[in-house]
């Protein structure tokens, strides 16, 4: 029974990921939201910036798939342009997150002592901040600059967490006689922790990104609905649903709702991924056997 | 003729699994008479736990199950979970390896032995717990009645096991099916347990079933012995039979491949090549054929069934086609087997006080502080793991390091792999003090000072291709691409293995083979020392002989000096020059190795040698054992004088209440033993050789 047939890794994964229905739905999804948004405008005839002013608060039609604003606004346009900005902030804001995360997290577990203290009470401190606040009062600082600082300040009140979860990892990788041999081949300690440990720890990271993506996306349309996040001009679902809130339950309802509903569809597809992503690296997760 | 208590037929167990169904066991049939003791060996992967958990009904659902097990004339199989209920623990009973998951945490032990008693007895609470006191004392636990009210993790692995014992004969079954009751614990505890089985199979008339990979212990316990391999018995007979004529290659390799603790010559082992098959589609023929010396065509085409064989004693059995030859001929293992010709080191004949020492720790000290509290941290204690511990390693040679785990053994080694200064005392690795040494000074060092770790898949890091795990140690000290490649090509042929190796994972590899590409890993920089942490305890037992030939192989052709880490004093024999012998941080006996083995002057050298378990039945019966009392006192409360006296034969059963007392109050330092000129000493007030392992009558 010990015997094993060799099989690559990757290819267990994908077949184990394949395997899974929804996951493979979802990942579907992703990849339809993407070709939609970075594709889609080069298609339609409507710019996201462009005015018509025979149809203004137009409901969907086929000149109009999605409607227009009251200012004469292709609805489907924006809100194309809108998931191209909630898109990237997600995937960007999760590299980071999940960077910070990793090389935070195995630092202060790997070298224990006074950095781990160190880290950790940091950690405790960003933890108990409120993120929401702290992001509403400086937004005035960033909004007349680039929306890269607001990824970066997402990003930063998200990776303690994981930061906390990769300490304990690391705490008991170190032990491992692998980190051993190294550390006694003379391999520096960075080294060893860019090398043996996060890459042995690549399944969490990987899920962890991906969980990410879909709580940033999340965050960013929190903030921005509020007019703290993506600051006019540009576009994103959040400032969308912020425009047209008020128009739910009016005949013009389409322009809250149809926005409303990609965004959940996105947010659920991205999280059925990262579930289908857990149980096929992780196979003692449920379900993850040999079904 | 009585009838048998168990009966198995024609039993058969294949799991479902990704890549086809795992044919576990592949016909197994046997008969177990009453107050037999019957032996089942095989290495991992054999079946022969499965096969047992498949008689208890215990193995999951998607198990396929076919044959037949009949206990006293009752079909078992097919039987609900129920009707089966009614025969566990009550005829018969099962002691698992591993102890501390066998118990439930959350209840005392009296509680789960009463439990046991209650289910099928119908009698009260407190009779039960009466009962289970009394089972307790029988497998000899101190204090039972207050022992009963403890709770699991109070217990050490010992006594834990003694509790399951205890649990397995609450209701007097007929049949107690032990799976490898010993294989997690020490020599000492282990010596305990077999001395407790023992006894309670006297007690109660009860036949035993007994599962292990180690031969030693079948040879002191069973009346009769299976061997298997790949899921099916190669071998059966009464225990002489099949120790002292062994008629399948495999049996025959097998006890050619253990090093003997009783032979003091360095007889050449016979390593088995290859590793166990795969159980998913076997080739047809005789699964052993691949790795066996003797193979002809024939072996590849039909499968050998088990025949008794003629001159052999009643119910000798093999599955070969070829063992009536071996029989003709008597061969043994090393006409069948090619073994190595041992060759010497370089630099044995140079005397060794004239060769330069390579490790030299002078009062090593490593004391851990036991704190408590989160925020207001105060220090409770402090754990004397290394307690003082002196031994110098020469050029060219292996000093063995052994002890029961918890006896700071690892912490030794892993002292020296640091190449910190000590808290107290000298360590000097190739004549450079680690107290006074620079980060430059230190990481030159580390090219020469190099570790082998005990479990080869968790040494190598999973991620990582063969030719990169090699390539680590040279990228590390600068050692240009080209010559990399080359030197990894060359690494891979002086351990054995093949170019081509160098592209696959770890995973992909047998045991016996990741050891290699650990010890390739370690020779990268060619060290002058090489700490071997356990190397083969991991390891099957047919591929342990392999690793332990290798070894022995590239000390003599590389001129290396080996600190070779073990419990297993057997290894530790075969290979070592000088051995030193730990208890409770401290060293109790040192020197040449047969000096030491030959005529231990310390009690706990003697009763640690007395408690191996040696594969040769005739000896292994008529030995006198020394059963230490008790377990490792903890070592954050050492006791005072001698470490060893709360456990001391010596101490207990022949020295007069004076003599006693200098244990108590004085501490004992090493000694020399027999003569000034003899490599040997020992910590002993009153050390005394005895030849422990020559100590047979009539022998």
């Amino acid at each position: 029974m010990a015997s094993k047939v060799p099989q690559s890794r990757s290819r267990l994964v994908l077949r184990r990921l394949v395997r899974r229905r929804l996951a493979l739905m979802g990942m579907v999804a992703v990849l339809l939201f993407f070709v939609f948004a970075y594709l889609g405008p080069h298609f339609y005839k409507w710019q996201y910036d462009q005015l018509d002013f025979q149809a203004f608060q137009q409901p969907p039609s086929s000149e109009h798939w999605f409607g227009t604003t009251q200012n004469g606004f292709d609805m489907l346009a924006r809100t194309m342009r809108g998931m191209q900005k909630s898109l990237i902030i997600g995937l960007i804001g999760a590299v980071i997150s999940t960077g910070i995360a990793a090389v935070a997290g195995a630092a202060a577990g790997y070298f224990a002592g006074w950095t781990d203290r160190a880290i950790v009470a940091f950690i405790d401190l960003l933890l108990v901040l409120p993120a929401f606040l702290i992001i509403a009062i400086l937004s005035p600082i960033f909004s007349e600059r680039t929306w890269l600082i607001f990824v970066l300040l997402l990003a930063a009140f998200q990776w303690m967490i994981t930061a906390r979860v990769v300490r304990s990892m690391t705490l008991s990788m170190k032990e491992r006689e692998f980190v051993y041999a190294a550390r006694f081949m003379g391999v520096s300690d960075w080294k060893i922790i860019l090398r043996h440990i996060l890459p042995n720890m690549s399944s969490f990271l990987i899920i962890d990104a991906t969980i990410n993506v879909s709580s940033l996306i999340l965050s960013e349309v929190g903030l921005s609905f509020f007019g703290f996040g993506v600051q006019p001009p540009d576009i994103s679902l959040g400032t969308l649903i912020n425009d047209h809130w008020q128009s739910a339950g009016t005949p013009n309802g389409y322009q809250f709702y149809l926005p409303a509903l990609l965004l959940v569809l996105l947010v659920l597809s991205v999280n059925l991924v990262g579930d289908g992503l857990r149980d096929a690296l992780d196979p003692n997760a449920g379900g993850g056997g040999d079904r | 003729m009585t009838q048998p208590l168990l009966e198995v037929s024609e039993l058969t167990v294949s799991f479902p699994s990704e890549a086809g169904p795992v044919a576990a066991v592949r016909g197994l049939s046997y008969r177990v008479m009453p107050g037999e003791v019957l032996g089942i060996v095989g290495e991992s992967g054999s079946g022969k736990s499965v096969s047992c958990l498949a008689v208890m009904g215990l193995l999951p659902a998607r198990a396929r199950i076919s044959g037949s097990v009949r206990f006293k004339g009752t079909e078992l199989l097919g039987q609900t979970d129920r009707e089966l209920s009614r025969i566990r623990g009550r005829g018969i009973s099962m002691i698992f390896q591993d102890p501390l998951s066998a118990l439930t945490p959350v209840y005392t032990v009296g509680d789960q032995i009463a439990e046991a008693v209650l289910i099928h007895q119908n009698i009260s609470k407190q009779a039960a717990m009466d009962r289970a006191v009394e089972l307790l004392s029988i497998v000899g636990i101190p204090n039972p009645q207050q022992r009963a009210t403890a709770f699991p993790h109070e217990f050490s692995g010992g006594m834990r096991q003694r509790a399951m014992i205890a649990m397995s004969m609450a209701n007097d079954p007929e049949l107690i099916i032990a799976d490898e009751p010993t294989t997690a614990l020490d020599v000492t505890i282990q010596a305990q347990i077999l001395e407790t089985l023992d006894a309670v199979q006297k007690r109660t008339r009860a036949a035993i079933v007994m599962i292990t990979h180690d031969l030693g212990v079948i040879a002191g316990a069973a009346d009769r012995v299976f061997v298997m391999y790949a899921g099916k018995p190669v071998e059966s007979g009464g225990i002489d039979d099949v120790f002292y004529r062994p008629r399948m290659p495999y049996t025959l390799g097998l006890l050619g491949s253990i090093p003997r603790l009783d032979v003091a010559e360095r007889l050449p082992l016979t390593p088995i090549e290859g590793s166990p098959p795969s159980l998913i589609n076997l080739p047809r023929g005789c699964p052993f054929t691949p790795r066996c010396p003797m193979r002809i065509e024939k072996c590849e085409e039909i499968e050998p069934d088990l025949v008794v064989l003629s001159s052999s004693g009643e119910g000798h059995c093999a599955a070969c086609h070829r063992s009536n030859e071996i029989e003709e001929q008597n061969l043994r293992s090393i006409d069948i087997f090619p073994a190595p010709l041992i060759v010497g080191s370089p630099v044995s004949g140079i005397p060794r006080s004239k060769r330069a020492k390579v490790l030299e720790l002078t009062n090593l000290v490593k004391h851990f502080p036991l704190v408590k509290g989160a925020i207001m941290r105060r220090r409770v204690g402090t754990v004397f793991a290394v307690d003082g511990v002196s031994l110098d390693v020469r050029e060219g040679e292996t000093l063995g390091l052994v002890g029961e785990s918890g006896c700071g053994k690892t912490t030794t080694i892993l002292e020296v792999l640091n190449l910190i200064r000590p808290a107290s005392g000298k360590i000097v690795v190739l004549g450079k003090d680690t107290a006074h040494m620079s980060n430059r000074e230190r990481f030159e060092i580390r090219r020469e000072l190099n570790v082998v770790f005990q479990d080869p898949l968790a040494s190598l890091d999973p991620r990582m291709p063969v030719s990169d795990i090699l390539a680590e140690p040279l990228l590390t000290h600068g050692v240009p691409a080209s010559e990399r490649a080359r030197r990894i090509e060359e690494l891979l042929e002086t351990v054995g293995l093949r170019a081509e190796h160098a592209s696959r994972y770890p995973q992909e590899f047998s045991g016996g083979q990741r050891q290699r590409v650990g010890i390739a890993r370690a020779l990268a920089l060619r060290p002058k020392l090489l700490v071997l942490d356990e190397p083969v305890s991991a390891l099957d037992v047919s591929i342990r002989a392999g690793v332990i030939n290798l070894l022995e192989k590239l000390q003599a052709d590389l001129g290396l000096a080996y600190l070779f880490v073990a419990h297993d004093l057997s290894v530790v024999r075969h290979i070592a020059d000088r051995v030193a012998v730990m208890y409770l941080g401290k060293i109790a006996e040192i020197g040449e190795v047969n000096q030491v083995f030959g005529l231990p002057a310390h009690p706990y050298t003697q009763a640690l040698l007395s408690a191996i378990p040696l594969p040769d039945p005739r000896k292994e019966r008529a030995r006198r054992r020394i059963i230490l009392k008790g377990d490792l006192p903890s070592p954050a409360d050492p006791p005072s004088g001698c470490r060893f006296r709360t456990r001391c034969q010596k101490f207990a059963n022949e020295l007069t209440e004076q003599e006693r007392k200098r244990c108590v109050d004085e501490e004992p330092i090493l000694s020399v033993q027999g003569g000034p000129d003899a490599d040997h000493l020992a910590a002993c007030h009153y050390a005394q050789g005895y030849a422990v392992l020559d100590d047979v009558p009539g022998a």
